[in-house]
């Protein structure tokens, strides 16, 4: 099939909320909160580990504009998880929103809400918490069986047959093979051996996390929240206020970013709490310092690789262990890991056999969560790093290694599921890497003379495009007067542009303009359901439903028109504008129709339709870095990053381009600076934007982006995902580059120049 | 305490405590561009001008403001929304809570900077984070705001008139 | 945050001084570190009408005002002229331009900060600090005395023939330094010295004033054994930005490609 027909598919369309986000409006929560909310705040507690003995908040509350100060006992004691899933939610009910036992450094040990910040921050210095301090865990090796448990309580609650075990700091285990993989590495002729080790990493998202909540006419609970997953926030704050679902509005505004951050409930329960507890308005605004220590970062992994090949280069098995930390509470901790192995192992389509083993353990740090790439870039690290030490060990080119064992179209990807690749272009994305980097001619090094030398290096990635048989989107499309259309979505647009790519797919469907289409922010009163935007779900999944919604509503807007024509439906056609009567050449437009359903109407015009699927297409790609090192100091500068990428067909050009830039850069941050560092105490120390590192547009060096479309035949007009897969290449890339400039292999991000330069001097 | 001083061009009188910042009065003045990403200083989104210079309004003192002139977003609106413009072109305004910030500075850039070159450029704008973009789009939209405004990025300039040379010098040989 | 109790924009000098004899009371400078804290501050004093923003070039001295911002420092021709691009390549890296329209060399100065790049750089330099009453000082004296109640109404660079380099190495391009180094030269009392300027080690700036004599033409290798030398002289600390052992390294590559680069200068 061919894109080259579609009007607004396949086109660089602005953004439709684009003219108020650059001239500042108030269109974020923190501008659309009432004035009089309630300020709220939590005391957090300064102890990794340790049970609350006693509250005074007697001073405290005289404190005037003191509403309230809500401790574990004013709390339901029935466990929930914070984390946006599907229920039943594979992240185990771990939480209760305020607790007597604090696991964390920065875990929530009051609330409290008054009429000013000045009260509140007052307030807070005269509660007085006596804990009884107890020893932590903090090492995430030493955490599986530690006579210490995060979780030792009786209601912890497994949802899903994850392997979890709380009375072993076990959060999930599980093993899955295929073939015999002891057998086929022991007659390989080369197996690489290696562990591997990412650190924990903050979305760090320009805007924090906030809620506002009131109670409406009707005494419910209204929220309006930065979420990525409106609809799971309402199932969450009724599991955790322990209240019926129907007394729980939630309305996304506009989001000043996500990245998988707000796919966990980090802010909606402590103002929802104080609403729900004094019946007024509240909101929490999360501090920077906040967002940075009681959050949802990436989880920390480490990988053993055993990757054997044969001495000409073929990829024969490979052998993964993932140890993942998700920290106090186990939010994303059983599916984050799974994609190390399932997004990593599948881009080698020749191996024999493969293993993936992983464990998932409570610590004593802040609970990891849901950010970009969701545990395979953590596994494309490791995988892609292997594959770069064995080329070097085979002495071969890494890209010619790829090319010979890459997955290709049309193949089964065993450790995938079983699916089929059936829209793959990997092979082109590589090829045209190579080609706009020069790789060939700046392969493995260069030294410039003046004491630096510049390396190349390569990865390739995949990812999903939504979690198949899970994710569902639905859609609901109306004709108002006048025949424009209103798109309810309940997919959550979070700056990355759904709002404005489900309205192109719409326009394009509905051969209508997109100024004739109002998209509609998400209200789960009245918007259709959507399990959210996470998973690189929304262009496949929720386009799908976009797709058939538009060709539901053609056929009633045809039903209609032949109709009021009076003639038959299957005389009619519908061009966008009009539904002509193809005998007599009589015409009614949309317009006219629009408001004749107004008027002596006993059927709506409307149409609603939903898509989950069965499979999950992964997109692909290939990245190339280029980077320079001063020898001397082992200082590692970015220069130049190419990546090409096979989103299937490009909804949006500018879009497209810009989250893989996006995610580059983050990547490159990943690669080199973002470490989140505690202390022996299980104090972070990455507390602020001074203290942890996100890239400056001087840190990036030049991103160049290219496309190589495959066509996928089930997703709407051929497209995949985009979304996370872009994170994954720098890390794996970046490393290699670094290994060919100046031999250092560094197996544990990030890569600072001091770790280069001990390197380099054989340390 | 009584404040006075100018906002986006006109007198205004506001009450400030004396450590109320400047960018929490701004935010209840209704100049709701100002954002805050960080509290430290780090991030660039609550720039605004004071007496025509980008600073950070996160950590100036309301009192201290007495006398001065501040600008924001809202002031400099249709000069924004000429730049956003080719932001938005870009698809490179994103979730667009660092824009106004970024915007206040790329506007004070081209009032202060005479055909700077791309290193300029990012240097100026370096106090500037944004998550969303890898910064690349931002670069592409202020280029070609800049040619749209016949303001020149000297780095161009040097390598077209290499070029024209160059093309002179074929031209003469043949 | 901090909490402050009263702001006050000081008239005079007097005013300032006196206020800022009170146990609580703080001098503001541009409001980027102390904000931080959480300080409870009685009595905030600001200098921003006292005319301490300017650069004033004289024959013998610049003086710079306590209130100048980094930026002015950045901008300043006159620095420019007789120290090269050393002046600015010290403070360009901090942060961002709004950061540095804001921030002020007093401020930075008066903090004694270990991560201080201004500090790095004018310590090297012939440089003293006037205070209120505790009269003009020498900077590498005012660096080893205890934050105090004076007053730091200017920096007075004192012009002389000498060569200024800086260098520093950071993880990103505008964090903290991990390393700054100032390296200047030139004939002091018919002598010719260097002088050796190395902050973020992570402590504060400190410097070493050496009567090397180092040829002119001196290969790669000498200048890196002068550079060992120097670079032992100092001590170091490990944080989250790197080891001791890391430091002292970088210390001795950054002091010798900044007796480098001057020697090239010169040639």
């Amino acid at each position: 099939m061919s894109t080259d027909k579609l009007r607004f598919v396949n086109q660089p369309v602005k953004k439709v909320d684009a003219d108020a986000l650059v001239t500042g409006k108030a269109v974020y929560t923190n501008d659309l909160a009432p004035a009089d909310c309630l300020i709220v705040k939590i005391i957090r507690s300064p102890h990794a580990h340790a049970l609350i003995k006693d509250i005074n908040v007697t001073r405290a509350l005289a404190v005037p504009g003191i509403e309230c100060i809500l401790t574990y006992r004013d709390c339901p004691d029935k466990r929930f998880t914070m984390a946006g899933q599907t229920y039943p939610e594979p992240s185990p009910y771990d939480r209760l929103i305020l607790d007597q036992r604090m696991r964390f450094v920065g875990d929530a040990a009051a609330i409290v809400a008054g009429t000013s910040e000045e009260a509140v921050k007052k307030a807070m210095k005269l509660v007085k918490i006596k804990y009884e301090v107890l020893e932590p865990v903090l090492d995430f090796r030493k955490a599986k069986d530690n006579p210490i448990l995060v979780h030792p309580e009786d209601n912890w609650k497994s949802l899903c047959p994850v392997g979890a075990d709380n009375k072993r700091n076990l959060c999930a285990h599980e093993v899955s093979e295929s073939g015999d993989i002891d057998a086929v590495l022991d007659s390989c002729d080369i197996v690489i051996d290696q562990v591997y080790h990412t650190k924990a990493n903050q979305q760090a998202m320009m805007e924090t996390f906030r809620t506002y909540t009131y109670l409406d006419t009707y005494g419910r609970l209204n929220v309006v929240s930065s979420t990525q997953v409106p609809f799971h926030i309402r199932r969450i704050l009724a599991n955790a206020l322990d209240i019926p679902k129907h007394k729980i509005r939630v309305i996304k505004p506009r989001i000043g970013g996500g990245f998988g951050a707000k796919q966990t409930s980090v802010s909606e329960v402590y103002p929802a709490l104080v609403t729900w507890k004094t019946g007024k308005p509240a909101k929490i605004i999360f501090t920077r310092e906040e967002s940075l220590i009681a959050s949802s970062p990436r989880h920390e992994m480490e990988m053993h690789v055993r990757l054997g090949a044969d001495k000409d280069g073929r990829i024969r098995g490979i052998d993964l262990y993932t140890l993942s930390n998700t920290g106090a509470f186990g939010e994303h901790g059983p599916t984050t890991v799974g994609l190390s192995g399932h997004k990593s192992i599948p881009l080698y389509g020749k191996t024999d056999a493969f293993r993936f083993t992983y464990d998932v353990v409570y610590t004593n740090v802040m609970s990891a969560g849901a950010y970009r790439g969701y545990g395979a870039t953590q596994g494309i690290f490791a995988v892609e790093s292997a594959v770069n030490e064995l080329a070097r060990k085979l002495d071969m080119d890494p890209t010619v290694l790829r090319e010979m064992n890459m997955v290709r179209e049309g193949q089964v990807m065993p450790a995938y599921y079983g699916e089929t690749a059936q829209s793959c272009a990997l092979d082109r994305c590589l090829a045209r890497a190579k080609e706009m980097i020069g790789w060939d001619r700046k392969y493995p090094r260069y030294d410039c003379g003046n004491g630096k030398v510049r390396g190349v290096g390569v990865a390739m990635a995949m990812q999903g495009s939504g979690i198949s048989s899970v994710d569902t989107g639905s859609v609901a499309i109306k004709v108002n007067d006048d025949g424009y259309y209103s798109l309810m979505i309940g997919a959550s647009d979070m700056g990355t542009g759904c709002d404005t790519i489900l309205a192109q797919m719409a326009a394009e469907c509905l051969e209508c303009d997109i100024s004739d289409i109002l998209v509609h922010g998400v209200d789960t009163d009245v918007s259709p359901y959507d399990c959210g935007s996470y998973a690189s779900s929304t262009t496949y999944v929720t386009g799908m439903a976009v797709v058939k919604t538009c060709e539901t509503l053609k056929k009633k807007i045809c039903q209609r028109g032949a109709e009021y024509l009076n003639c038959a439906v299957d005389d009619v056609e519908f061009d966008g504008q009009k539904v002509t009567d193809l005998k007599t050449g009589k015409s009614i437009s949309r317009q006219e129709i629009g408001n004749r359903v107004m008027c002596f109407n006993n059927e709506a015009l409307s149409a609603s339709e939903a898509f989950s699927s069965p499979t999950s297409p992964p997109p692909f790609m290939a990245g190339i870095a280029e980077v320079e090192i001063d020898k001397e100091t082992g200082t590692v500068e970015m220069v130049d990053y190419v990546a090409v990428v096979d989103c299937g067909t490009v909804v949006n050009p500018n879009l497209a381009r810009v989250q893989v830039e996006g995610g580059i850069a983050q990547g490159i941050g990943m690669a080199l600076f973002e470490d989140i560092v505690y202390n022996e105490k299980g104090k972070n120390y990455s507390n602020s934007f001074m203290q942890y590192k996100i890239p400056s547009r001087l840190d990036v060096g030049t991103i160049r982006v290219d496309f190589e479309s495959s066509y996928e035949p089930t997703g709407p007009f051929g497209a995949k995902s985009i979304g996370e897969i872009v994170i994954n290449t720098p890390s794996p890339a970046i490393a290699d580059a670094v290994a060919n400039a100046v031999g250092v292999t560094v197996r544990e991000l990030p890569i600072t120049a001091e770790k280069v330069y001990w390197g380099m001097q054989g340390k | 305490m009584e404040v006075q001083f100018i906002l986006n061009g006109k007198n205004i009188t506001a009450e400030a405590g004396p450590d109320t910042i400047l960018m929490n009065l701004l935010r209840d003045l209704g100049c709701k561009s100002v954002k805050c990403g960080c509290e430290t200083t780090n991030c660039g989104l609550c720039t605004v001008w004071i007496d025509g210079k980008s600073r950070l309004s996160c950590s100036v003192l309301a009192a201290g403001v007495g006398g001065h002139e501040v600008t924001t977003l809202e002031g400099v609106e249709k000069e924004a929304a000429e730049f956003g413009e080719f932001l938005a072109q870009e698809g490179a305004e994103q979730c667009g809570f660092c824009s106004p910030g970024f915007i206040m500075n790329v506007l004070a850039m081209v009032r202060e900077l005479e055909n700077p070159d791309l290193e300029e450029i990012k240097e100026s704008l370096s106090g500037n984070l944004c998550r969303c973009t890898g910064y690349m789009g931002q670069l592409r939209a202020i280029r070609k705001y800049m040619q749209s405004k016949n303001m020149k990025i000297q780095e161009e300039n040097r390598e077209e008139s290499q070029e024209e040379n160059q093309e002179e010098k074929k031209e003469v040989g043949a | 945050m901090i909490t402050i109790g009263n702001y006050v924009k000081a008239k005079t000098v007097e005013e300032a001084y006196e206020l800022n004899q009170a146990r609580n009371s703080r001098i503001m400078g541009g409001m980027m570190w102390m904000r931080l804290g959480n300080a409870r501050v009685k009595t905030v004093i600001d200098l921003s009408d006292l005319g301490l923003d300017q650069i004033e070039e004289t024959d013998h001295v610049f003086r710079i005002g306590a209130m100048c911002t980094l930026r002015q420092l950045e901008q300043c021709e006159g620095l420019k002229e007789l120290y090269g691009d050393g002046i600015a390549e010290s403070v360009r890296h901090i942060v961002g331009v709004q950061f540095r329209n804001q921030a002020t060399v007093g401020g930075s100065i008066y903090g004694r900060y270990g991560f201080s790049d201004v500090l790095t750089a004018l310590l090297a330099l012939d440089t003293f600090v006037e205070l209120y009453d505790g009269g003009t000082i020498r900077l590498s004296e005012f660096v080893k005395r205890k934050p105090d109640k004076d007053l730091l109404l200017s920096v007075i660079v004192r012009k002389s023939k000498r060569k200024f380099h800086y260098e520093s190495i950071r993880r990103t391009k505008t964090d903290f330094p991990v390393l700054t180094c100032a390296v200047v030269t030139g004939i002091v009392n018919g002598q010719e010295s260097w002088y050796f300027s190395v902050g973020a080690r992570p402590m504060k700036a400190a410097l070493l004033e050496k009567q090397w004599e180092v040829p002119k033409d001196a290969a790669e290798d000498v200048l890196a054994d002068f550079a060992k030398q120097a670079a032992s002289e100092f001590n170091y600390g490990t944080n989250m930005r790197g080891s001791a052992e890391y430091r002292q390294h970088l210390a001795e590559v950054l002091i010798r490609r900044a007796m480098s680069a001057i020697l090239a200068e010169e040639r």
